[in-house]
């Protein structure tokens, strides 16, 4: 008897309006923000579904790894593939060290003085400025004034403009991978007698480290595809790779081609250029982020089934 | 009947005695403009558990920071007066994390660092600079068992202290702050977690740690100080109430009325 009241008390209360009108409402609500989820893959696949069927013809291994030929529309996007490589490689060698230690000064070090506010005004600024200022900016201070390459454009001002590019957001990501943190953690480490920089380096960056290399790795995308700021300190539209030894290019003597100056370059001032061949270049430059974004995500996923709380 | 310890420690009432474990006089603590430690005067013999009873709110925890110089952390605040650990300013120290290693504190909430329960209690002696094993298997275990843990973990040393439920992060939180062999022991509200039964296990081994130790019982179970404390500390808003041997403090004549209301539960 008891449960077959109750039963009807549910069934009552499901029907009136009012129940009725909230269902919809929420119906409604899941669609409508589902529909705003789904409307960001739409343009990921139409972008990336355009350029790889476009530039589909013309890529092959061999691609990869021969030289451009006859002004860059025939032979391949080696150099470029490189060049884009050495310069993400130098300046996050150069970046994210600095970045690191100092997002670690001033989560963990640093008091809330003048200094600090400077700092963190400078590094939320620094973030804002246009690549192509960073660009002016490395060809005056690096190309010119520090003179690196006798005055020519070079692979490592290219790298350091870059860098100088990156370091507020690396710094902005380990500031925040360092204070999620829990606080109590290095409560208890001061507690015991440790140093700061024995909690840091036994507590806070062990737990932390998935939250930085993330950081550090996104930065690999966005400085792959800079264009104004390279162009500037050390790219240049025509440079082979002649050498055949360890160092394809050398870093301080030679400038280099980059996939985001080449795609630039084919798209807009070579001439007879076979259609497919931005795509192709534009196929590969997103192909090797993405590379680089997925090591990150799974080496997240490794540091991460190792997280201790 | 009176406890042979307590009877011991009465005669230091009033007259502090030659060399006070620890000795505070007018210390006052601001944190910007809030002043919450109102200039308060107190000291602990050696081999003496001293009960800190209070609302919350009243600077319990605080005193406790002050003593460790984990004050200095928080960028706010402001102290002024004298606290003295063997007769030292721990506010001109210099060898700080000397005065930190000489005081083990245990916080109200559990903290298991991300590390095995081994590494945890092994934390602070190697950081100390102890590498030898054996000493600190020995030291570990003998931690884990003070603490009332050591049962329930010795066959799982290397699993991580996280994943310990809150009453056996607590002990924890207890065996790493005696693993740097302290000679004062803070405990603030270390039982909040901990069930009676284990609570009363840890209160004898407190018992026993009198003999080489000097105890700060901050706890909001005031029975718990009246079991344990030779004197007690009643702290209200930043003020010393009445600070007094255990039974004065719990008789039906204690010097201040809000003292008697406070432990009789009749406000706080």
């Amino acid at each position: 008897m008891t449960s077959r009241a109750s039963h009807l008390a549910v069934a009552t209360f499901a029907g009136t309006p009012f129940v009725r009108r909230k269902e919809r409402n929420e119906m409604v609500a899941k669609c409508f923000f589902g529909m705003m989820a789904a409307a960001m893959i739409v343009p990921l696949i139409l972008i990336v579904g355009y350029i790889v069927v476009q530039g589909w013809p013309l890529l092959s291994w061999e691609f990869l790894t021969t030289n451009p030929r006859g002004g860059g529309v025939r032979g391949g996007v080696w150099s470029a593939l490189i060049g884009t490589l050495y310069l993400v490689g130098f300046s996050l060698l150069i970046s994210a060290p600095i970045g690191v230690l100092a997002a670690v000064y001033l989560n963990e070090y640093a008091r809330d003085n003048w200094f600090t506010r400077v700092v963190n005004l400078a590094v939320v600024n620094l973030a804002g400025v246009p690549s192509i200022v960073h660009g002016l900016f490395g060809l005056g201070a690096f190309v010119y004034f520090a003179n690196l390459n006798e005055g020519k454009k070079s692979i490592i001002a290219a790298a350091l403009t870059l860098a100088v590019m990156t370091l507020p957001v690396i710094i902005a990501s380990t500031k925040e991978a360092l204070s999620s943190v829990p606080v109590s953690f290095r409560e208890a480490c001061w507690n015991v007698g440790a140093t700061r920089w024995q909690t840091i380096w036994r507590i806070v960056l062990p737990n932390s480290i998935s939250g930085i290399l993330t950081g550090v790795i996104l930065q690999v995308s966005r400085t792959a595809g800079e264009t104004a700021p390279v162009m500037l300190t050390g790219v240049t539209t025509w440079k082979m790779i002649e050498s055949t030894g360890w160092l394809l290019y050398h870093p301080v003597k030679d400038q280099c081609m980059a996939l985001s100056m080449h795609l630039y370059y084919i798209a807009t001032q070579a001439s007879g250029a076979p259609k497919a061949l931005p795509f192709a270049i534009a196929t590969v430059l997103v192909g090797a982020v993405v590379l680089v974004n997925a090591t990150a995500i799974i080496f997240r996923i490794y540091l991460r089934s190792r997280k201790k709380w | 009947m009176p406890n042979p310890n307590v009877s011991t420690f009465s005669a230091s009432v009033g007259a502090p005695p030659v060399s006070p474990k620890v000795e505070v006089r007018d210390l006052r603590l601001a944190y910007g403009a809030k002043e919450v430690l109102h200039g308060i005067s107190f000291h602990i013999d050696p081999n003496e558990i001293l009960g800190v009873i209070g609302p919350a709110q009243s600077g319990k925890t605080s005193l406790l920071r002050c003593v460790n110089r984990t004050i200095d952390f928080t960028a706010s605040a402001r102290t002024s007066g004298v606290v003295k650990v063997d007769g030292e300013d721990v506010r001109t120290l210099r060898d700080v994390y000397g005065l930190r290693r000489k005081i083990g504190m245990v916080a109200p909430l559990p903290v298991g660092l991300p590390l095995s329960i081994y590494d945890n209690v092994a934390f602070a002696p190697r950081a100390a600079g102890l590498r030898d094993k054996g000493r600190l298997n020995d030291l570990v275990e003998r931690c884990l068992t003070q603490a009332a843990l050591w049962d329930e973990v010795k066959d799982r040393l290397d699993s991580l202290g996280t994943k310990l439920s809150g009453g056996q992060q607590q002990r924890l939180t207890i065996a790493r702050a005696l693993s740097h062999e302290p000679e004062i022991l803070c405990l603030d509200e270390f039982s909040i977690a901990i069930d009676p039964v284990t609570t009363m296990r840890i209160e004898d081994v407190l018992k026993e740690l009198r003999r080489n130790m000097t105890i700060i019982l901050v706890t909001n179970l005031v029975q718990q100080a009246r079991r344990l404390a030779n004197r007690t500390m009643f702290l209200w808003n930043g003020e010393i109430i009445e600070i007094d041997r255990t039974e004065a403090m719990f008789s039906d004549s204690p010097k201040d009325k809000r003292t008697y209301d406070y432990v009789n539960g009749i406000f706080g």
